[in-house]
């Protein structure tokens, strides 16, 4: 039996059916992972004490009711969401053998919803990175060619699912983390509208642009992740008030009236792939096959995306990576020998040798741009731009439902492809970091595969708490077959 | 150019604990001296993930805090991450407010201290919230300069008062420090206990000097480590002088040199240049993007004003006006704090005099809760019976010191009342005419007294009415002197 077939809500229909046994469910997809990890590293840990958790869910009599949909689905966790009593790395030396002494909010109603986490994702350090390439655990491979980036930073989630390690995940995006790697990897990812899951235990890298992202190859797997982890919570002061919607109950609601727009800045921009062009008229022909009317949008802000947002994550970033210095937990390094203050040497040389490049770069950056003198320049003036390029969008969705353009301009680029140049890395988030600097939600939605077999893929953007429509329009699309969830074997 | 040409001006910042039961972003309880890290929790760790929440009782004591120091308070606040590295700092930053502080100027009046009957004003710039860091204990004896860091205060909530450098004199400094602490009392809004570190003093000090060519400012230095406002008003004296001798030697203004932080140091009764922290001076303020900004709406103010009740400037001014109290009475019971005024009126409501009342409660009252070290809310003596004793006194009905054997025994039995009392201790009204044979008796037995009265030498009339009390304690001694003199005059 191919359980890797199967999506999460029938995996877990069947387990709560008495169908399939949890334990040997999760046994399946420990093997799986621990098999298919030794080529693809998108793993930090397995971890096989979810079978305790999954015989306990076997012992229990039919008759009492289930958790959730999602009860007894094992998932992978990227590894900056803090579990008691698990190691929480961020992937970065600083936090090689930090032990979280308590829950981030988002994993705790997954564990209330019985689900049942069997790894810590790889992923770029800090999340700062869009190809797991700045992990300090090494590169996480794409499922579908191994010389080839799974995208970041939550690649390792995404590779775990192209991989069939796991039928759920969840990743984090501050920038579009959970889009690209989705789409290099062909699975569905969402970015939630900021606030409307928990940050709470989120290890912070802008704090005003991340957020917890469900993943999975079916789309009822993403709207029943999201289920659970959404809604409001008294640990987080920006986490959103709003009542949390019907996901899976919006699915298949027709589409008749549906507004959408296209992207002409995004669809027309010249680093955009053929290929990824195509996907998105594929599915703009779909849309309107299903009923939808088009409309060409202008956003003339958004190529103002990039430059904003890294003036802003960066800023964010230089601040709240200050807490990782020596003195309270994480990496500690020596202080140099008959230095004036070992406590300043301990500190930076804690910093210099605990942090990878990529942070140290983003944290300068950020020092830079919040420095005296500089802070009006950079700094107040981006907070300007980002609400003029949130208005656009508001402006936007006045118009229309949803948003599609591409999510990156190219399919998975090769690993080593984009190392020496960070500013061309930052491009592949062009399409992506107005959502997060807007706060709306926006979803990866896979669109079949190029020449080279690599996943192509279209991203949905909608109005703020919108996420029920774009999951719906998304799962049109699923049962359309403008995209087939598959999961990638090699030799 | 002497001394006299030179003015102190001093402006001070001071951080004022506030009383919350729980810390600024969590729900630590924020006792004091409590074991080492055991008041903390994710949060207040800086832990990876973990995120603030608002104490939102913390606003409203700062809103108290600042309607009573007359500030304007803005209708929207918000807050700011204060960036630099500190072993006692675990994010690397601390939360405070930049930009838009809580409380906008204001300013607070004060007694004088040179004419207690007159006021002086200082203006405030701002106060904002903030939250505390830890404690950094250097552990001398390991040999090994070890540091402990203790983070049971890490965000306990701080208010920092900046004023205008308005003060003039050490004694004014002081002065301030006292009527401030003593309205944060009044408000129930801090303990303001210094060796707990619930109240902090900065202060920054320069010198103007008259010089032929003009006024001239010397360069601001910061004094800290000021322990007690003893200490604050010793350390600007000394500063005055040490800085007028400064410039006699090198004639360095403001601006010609940084600014230097100076610690006081109370042994050698000497500032000493201070080590600076690890840190760099620009602080890379900007907003803390895990809050949201506070709305103070108009309900907010209006509850927060009804809790000010009267403040201590207001109450000396009543005091006067009300009871004819000098303003030196008035500002002894106002000190106290509001219990005590609360108990002078309820005396005077009983019939006591406010004169009356208000010296037994400086001299009996007062004397007594510092040697029993009671407080006026413990105290076994309530205000109905202690006006009425008194009110006894004033109908004549009680002799003075009998008043006083009758409050010391209402000290041993809380729950005597005056009838009681009387019978305990033999109190009974002497008549004219008792009085008036026992005279005659002592005079009879004194002649030598009589005698040196006849000579205009009346010294010996005290001990007569030593002997008199001796013979009968409920002799009131102003008749026994008056019924003396008069058979005195009688004898021709
Ligand atoms: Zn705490």
């Amino acid at each position: 039996m191919e359980l890797e077939r199967l999506s999460a809500v029938e995996l877990g229909r069947r387990i709560a059916a008495g169908e399939l046994k949890c334990s040997e469910v999760v046994r399946y997809f420990l093997d799986r992972s621990i098999e298919r990890n030794a080529a693809l590293n998108a793993l930090i840990e397995i971890d096989e004490e979810a079978l305790n958790a999954a015989e306990e869910i076997d012992r229990r009599s039919s008759r009492e009711s289930r958790r959730s949909p999602l009860e007894g689905v094992p998932i992978v966790i990227k590894d900056i969401l803090c579990m008691e009593g698990k190691r929480t790395t961020c992937a970065s030396r600083m936090l090689e053998n930090f032990t979280a002494p308590y829950t981030a909010t988002a994993v705790k109603r997954l564990l209330d919803g019985g689900v049942l986490p069997i790894g810590r994702a790889n992923m770029d350090e800090f999340a700062m990175g869009g190809s797991t390439e700045t992990s300090y655990f090494g590169v996480t491979r794409n499922p579908w060619d191994l010389s080839r980036t799974p995208g970041g930073s939550s690649g390792g989630s995404a590779a775990a699912l192209a991989a069939g390690m796991a039928p759920l995940a969840v990743g984090t995006d501050t920038g579009g983390s959970v889009r690209q790697p989705s789409a290099y990897c062909g699975v569905v990812g969402l970015k939630p509208t900021y606030g409307r899951i928990s940050r709470y235990g989120l290890v912070a890298f802008a704090s005003s642009l991340d957020q917890v992202g469900p993943m999975a190859h079916y789309v009822e797997d993403v709207a029943a992740l999201l289920q659970l982890m959404a809604g409001p919570d008294g640990r987080d002061s920006t986490s959103l008030p709003a009542a949390v919607d019907d996901y899976l109950g919006a699915l298949g609601k027709p589409l008749d009236g549906l507004r959408v727009g296209v992207i002409s800045e995004h669809v027309e921009h010249p680093d955009v792939a053929p290929e990824v062009r195509q996907a998105v008229q594929r599915a703009i022909t779909h849309l309107t096959d299903l009923g939808a009317a088009l409309e060409q949008v202008h956003l003339a802000l958004t190529r103002y995306a990039v430059p904003t947002y890294y003036l802003v994550a960066p800023s964010e970033a230089s601040s709240n990576l200050s807490r990782y210095d020596g003195v309270h937990y994480g990496y500690r390094d020596r202080p140099a020998e008959g230095v004036e203050s070992p406590l300043v040497s301990m500190m930076s040389r804690t910093r210099s040798h605990g942090f990878g490049d990529e942070v140290k770069r983003r944290v300068m950056l950020g020092t830079f741009a919040l420095s005296a003198g500089y802070y009006d320049a950079y700094y107040k003036k981006a907070l300007k731009v980002r609400r003029m390029i949130a208005e656009e969008m508001r402006r936007a969705f006045e118009r229309v439902d949803v948003l599609v353009g591409p999510v990156a301009p190219t399919p998975a680029f090769s690993l080593g492809e984009n190392a020496d140049d960070p500013v061309r890395m930052y491009l592949q988030d062009q399409f992506t970091v107005a959502a997060n600097l807007a706060g709306i939600p926006a979803l990866a939605v896979p669109a079949g595969f190029n020449d080279q077999g690599l996943p192509l893929a279209v991203q949905l953007q909608g109005a703020p708490l919108s996420e029920a429509t774009l999951l719906n329009v998304a799962y049109h699309l699923q049962q359309n077959r403008f995209f087939v969830p598959r999961v990638a074997e090699w030799k | 150019m002497t001394l006299d040409a030179c003015q102190l001006v001093v402006g001070l910042e001071v951080h004022v604990q506030l009383r919350t039961q729980t810390k600024l972003f969590c729900g630590c309880p924020t006792i004091f001296g409590a074991p080492a890290n055991t008041q903390v929790c994710p949060v207040c760790l800086g832990l990876p993930g973990a995120l603030p929440v608002l104490n939102r009782r913390a606003v409203e004591l700062a809103v108290q805090t600042g309607l009573a120091l007359n500030c304007a308070i803005p209708a929207r606040t918000k807050w700011d991450r204060k960036n630099y590295f500190y072993p006692d700092l675990p994010k690397g930053y601390q939360i405070s407010q930049f930009d838009l502080p809580i409380c906008g100027p204001g300013w607070l009046e004060f007694p004088d201290p040179d004419a207690p009957e007159h006021t002086l004003r200082v203006r405030l710039v701002r106060a904002h919230l903030e939250e505390d860091a830890g404690k950094s204990m250097h552990d001398e004896k390991s040999g090994r300069g070890d540091s402990r860091i203790d983070l049971n205060r890490a965000g306990t909530p701080l208010l920092e008062i900046v004023t205008e450098p308005d003060l003039r004199s050490p004694q004014a400094a002081k002065a301030f420090l006292t009527e401030l602490r003593l309205l944060l009392t009044y408000l129930d809004v801090s303990d303001c206990n210094m060796q707990e570190g619930s109240l902090r003093v900065d202060a920054n000090v320069n010198l103007h000097i008259d010089t032929p060519s003009g006024k001239v400012a010397t360069p601001i230095v910061e004094v800290k480590n000021l322990n007690s406002f003893r200490a604050v008003e010793r350390a600007l004296a000394y500063e005055q002088q040490r800085q007028w001798q400064q410039w006699q030697r090198d004639g360095k203004q403001l601006g010609e040199v940084p600014k230097q932080t100076r610690g006081w140091d109370e042994n050698q009764a000497v500032t000493v240049p201070q080590r600076e922290k690890e840190e760099s001076s620009d602080y890379r303020y900007f907003p803390d993007p895990d809050l949201v900004p506070i709305a103070i709406d108009a309900e907010l103010i209006e509850r927060c004003r009804a809790c000010l009740g009267e403040r201590p400037l207001e109450l000396r001014l009543r005091l006067q006006q009300e009871y004819g109290l000098t303003a030196y009475d008035a500002d002894v019971i106002v000190a106290q704090g509001r219990a005590l005024v609360e108990y002078f009126e309820m005396v005077v409501a009983k019939g006591a005099s406010a004169k009356r009342a208000s010296s037994w409660l400086q001299q009996d009252v007062l004397r007594t809760l510092n040697e029993q070290n009671l407080t006026i809310e413990q105290f076994p003596i309530d205000a109905d019976k202690l006006g009425e004793l008194i009110a006894a006194v004033e109908k004549g009905e009680l002799e003075n010191s009998r008043a006083r054997d009758v409050f010391q025994y209402y000290l041993g039995h809380p729950q005597a009342g005056l009838e009681q009392a009387r019978a305990a201790l033999g109190i009974v009204q002497v008549d004219d005419r008792e009085l008036t044979e026992l005279c005659q008796k002592l005079l009879d037995e004194h002649p030598q007294i009589v005698a040196q009265a006849k000579a205009g030498d009346l010294k010996g009339l005290g001990a007569l009415i030593g002997a008199a009390k001796r013979r009968n304690p409920n002799v009131d001694p102003r008749k026994v002197r008056s019924i003396c003199q008069h058979l005195i005059e009688q004898q021709g």
